[in-house]
């Protein structure tokens, strides 16, 4: 990992000064006596003041686990996590509660994460007087939250149980308490995926608003490509605990390199192709069905992933021994992309062919450590 | 006189005999409206619908959650308990397998026991609670067999594996149980039990809402297929319009209890005429092709126990009139569109209005739900 040719850059660097980093990062968990189950393997990235970074993949990648070793509630492996340029060290219940006045993480279910037997008002009030000390006048700082999050009049809401707001009021309480510490980082696991469709478009908006007020390093978690798309900087697409594929969120979507991006992209709803995507792919699928098949269910399992080359290779079309046998490094495609393939210059010919350094005939370097300016 | 033949005889041919309704039309919902009793009142969760289902047609109910699209098809497929209450309307099916039209909401608890399943299947959203967690997946299988045709246990076992074959799930999966299984194996499952009898109309709440994209693209493919090769119809429920636009033949647009817009795919993609429909379209990002300038739609839905006069969208609508709270629900067809089928509840908005300018954002309101 010492010797490199290239750095690559984080699209998301423009935007602000670094935050926080993981660096080779690593999550195992014990699953039964013999088995280990890799939930996260050697993934480093960085989150900028301002920007977003979103982390896609589908259920079981190990995108979530990854955001909670980030939150310091899961230990981590291997690796290290660097908030401001100091390591990060969660071992005490003191530093977990200082730890958390930097980073804040938002769940996926609004239900699940208020308590039903308690008011707004408590919920906002606790990590006040927790994370701002004694001295602040705390009715005018909740207040002030609510106001962040345009719950409005807050005097009306303060005093509403959970089972009493909608959705996405509920999703804007847990944003408020959040902002309660007054964090630089923001972590958001599916912030809005239990939302509906007509409101996730007005809480994405309202993320955005925050992110730009407070300069918050936001990780944006989800499964949906097409709002990372609209909402992040950079996007990392994860697979099997590892990260695939990276680089600007326009580039990643509107010309995926790595075959799994391409999947995911491909799978996406696209109403522009009335019926006839479907409806062309039924009649392919049906033909070439075995292989297809036995592929998808390898994947719907994380486990069974590969554990040994590369982890898509069960599903992947241009899997060959070399795939089987060796699991692919993040390779460079370009200053801000990469991807860990080993077929890159035939799952993405006109990518690797833009990049001057390896004229298209194989896939470049390697990536090691990231530049972090 | 039960208007079914002998049990026994579900795989002979399918006897068409002209009633009433066309007979191409399998299901036509009139004038549905289902009430919600509570103690602060009633909540009128489905208000004067009126929707037909053709023959091989797929559907979709598009709206959000609370609009009342469960609703409408629990309440037409008589799914519904206390406190639900059916108050008005009329269900009428006519399928291959029955010898005249019959009302679903007047029928007697065997006739809705004979036609759930082997008329009107369903798939549930949440295959994990929909499945039983005790018995294997052959047995689940098998005991809708048997309770729905005279077939030996042999029989139903063989049918039960080439159902899963059906499905694309290997057979070696006929012995586990479903926390074994992960979630789009499960709700093959479900799609393939929903098939077991051969049923004229299949009921999809939300089948691939819980799944992710690639799985989901590959159950409503295997759908597709399954429709096309069995000849069912299908009602798709989902609040994922942009997945609608791709699956369905006819889309219905739901809002507050009511349909508010019901056109082909096509018609509700390219030219939307209810402000609604529109809001949704504007609503989500698209991965394919240029970016958008994106909108949603401010605030909430209204309070169903209290709805406002007129036009329920009146409160969340960038078009709004003082006329709207005057207007009177119906479904007109779109002036300007050349299929009479296209029809919008919207009198005052065509496809072609331009959008009113954008408005600030809004803070939210107090009061919808509770108060």
């Amino acid at each position: 990992m010492s010797e490199q040719t290239h750095t690559l850059t984080s699209a998301a660097a423009a935007r602000g000064p670094l935050a926080m980093q993981a660096i080779s990062v690593s999550k195992d968990f014990r699953i039964g006596r013999h088995q280990t189950l890799h939930a996260v393997r050697d993934v480093s990235f960085n989150l900028y003041r301002g920007a977003v970074v979103a982390l896609v993949g589908e259920s079981g990648s190990g995108k979530s686990t990854a955001a909670r070793m980030l939150a310091g509630q899961e230990r981590l492996t291997s690796g290290v996590i660097q908030l401001d340029g100091k390591r990060v060290e969660v071992t005490s219940r003191g530093d977990f509660r200082r730890y958390k006045s930097h980073v804040q993480l938002v769940f996926q279910d609004p239900f699940a994460s208020l308590n039903p037997v308690h008011t707004v008002r408590y919920h906002l009030e606790r990590p006040v007087k927790l994370h701002q000390g004694k001295d602040v006048d705390v009715d005018a700082e909740v207040v002030a939250l609510m106001e962040q999050v345009r719950l409005t009049p807050a005097k009306q809401f303060l005093v509403k149980y959970p089972h009493e707001l909608s959705g996405g009021q509920r999703q804007r309480v847990s944003f408020a308490r959040a902002l309660a510490a007054h964090p630089s980082v923001l972590l958001a696991d599916e912030p809005v995926s239990m939302l509906d469709v007509s409101i996730r478009l007005e809480m994405l908006a309202l993320l955005d608003d925050l992110r730009q007020r407070f300069k918050l390093a936001m990780l944006y978690i989800t499964h949906d490509i097409a709002s990372a798309r609209y909402f992040a900087d950079e996007v990392l697409v994860m697979y099997a605990g590892e990260i695939v594929e990276r680089g600007p969120a326009e580039e990643v979507t509107q010309h995926p390199a790595h075959p799994y991006t391409q999947l995911l992209v491909a799978s996406a709803p696209d109403p522009d192709n009335l019926g006839s995507t479907l409806r062309r792919k039924t009649h392919r699928s049906s033909a070439a069905d075995t292989s297809g098949r036995a592929g998808a269910e390898a994947a719907q399992k994380p486990g069974s992933a590969a554990t040994v080359g590369c982890p898509f290779s069960p599903r992947c079309p241009f899997a060959d021994d070399h795939c089987y046998a060796e699991d692919p490094a993040l390779l460079q495609i370009s200053a801000t992309r990469g991807a860990a393939c080993w077929h890159l210059d035939e799952a993405a010919p006109e990518l690797v062919a833009k990049w001057p350094d390896n004229g298209g005939t194989s896939p470049s370097a390697p990536i090691g450590t990231e530049s972090t300016n | 006189m039960s208007t079914y033949p002998d049990q026994a005889a579900t795989t002979a041919s399918p006897v068409i005999v002209p009633g009433a309704v066309p007979p191409d039309t399998v299901l036509e919902i009139r004038d549905l409206s289902v009430v919600y009793r509570t103690s602060g009142g009633d909540v009128r969760a489905v208000d004067r619908v009126n929707l037909d289902l053709a023959a091989g047609e797929v559907i979709g109910l598009a709206g959000e959650s609370g609009s009342g699209k469960s609703t409408l098809v629990y309440g037409a497929s008589r799914l519904l308990r206390a406190p639900a209450l059916i108050t008005s309307g009329s269900v009428r099916y006519s399928g291959r397998r029955v010898t005249e039209p019959v009302d679903v909401l007047t029928m007697k608890p065997d006739e809705l026991r004979r036609l759930r399943w082997r008329e009107i299947a369903i798939v549930f959203q949440s295959a994990m609670n929909a499945l039983n967690p005790v018995l294997n997946v052959r047995d689940q299988m098998t005991d809708v067999m048997h309770a729905h045709l005279r077939i030996s246990r042999d029989e139903a076992r063989e049918k039960a594996a080439a159902l899963l074959d059906l499905v694309g799930i290997p057979r070696s999966r006929l012995r586990s149980y479903p926390h074994e299984l992960s979630g789009g194996m499960r709700q093959r499952v479900m799609i393939a039990m929903a098939l077991a009898i051969e049923p004229e109309i299949v009921i999809m709440d939300e089948p691939t809402t819980a799944l992710d994209v690639v799985v989901q693209r590959d159950i409503l493919a295997q759908i597709v297929e399954l429709k096309e090769r069995l000849s069912f119809s299908i009602l798709f429920i989902t609040h994922d319009l942009s997945l609608l636009l791709e699956l369905a033949d006819r889309i219905a647009v739901m809002y507050a209890g009511q349909l508010l817009e019901i056109g082909t795919a096509e018609e509700i993609h390219h030219e939307p005429s209810h402000p609604y429909t529109r809001g949704l379209l504007n609503s989500f990002p698209s991965l394919h092709g240029p970016r958008r300038e994106l909108a949603g739609i401010p605030g909430s839905p209204p309070d169903l126990r209290n709805p406002p006069p007129g036009c329920p969208f009146l409160p969340r609508c960038g078009f709004g009139t003082a006329a709207c709270r005057e207007v009177d629900m119906h479904l007109l067809s779109v002036a300007t569109s050349k299929n009479p089928a296209h029809v919008t509840a919207c009198p005052f908005v065509l496809p072609e209005t331009p959008a009113p300018p954008k408005p600030q954002a809004q803070p939210e309101t107090v009061g919808e739900l509770g108060a």
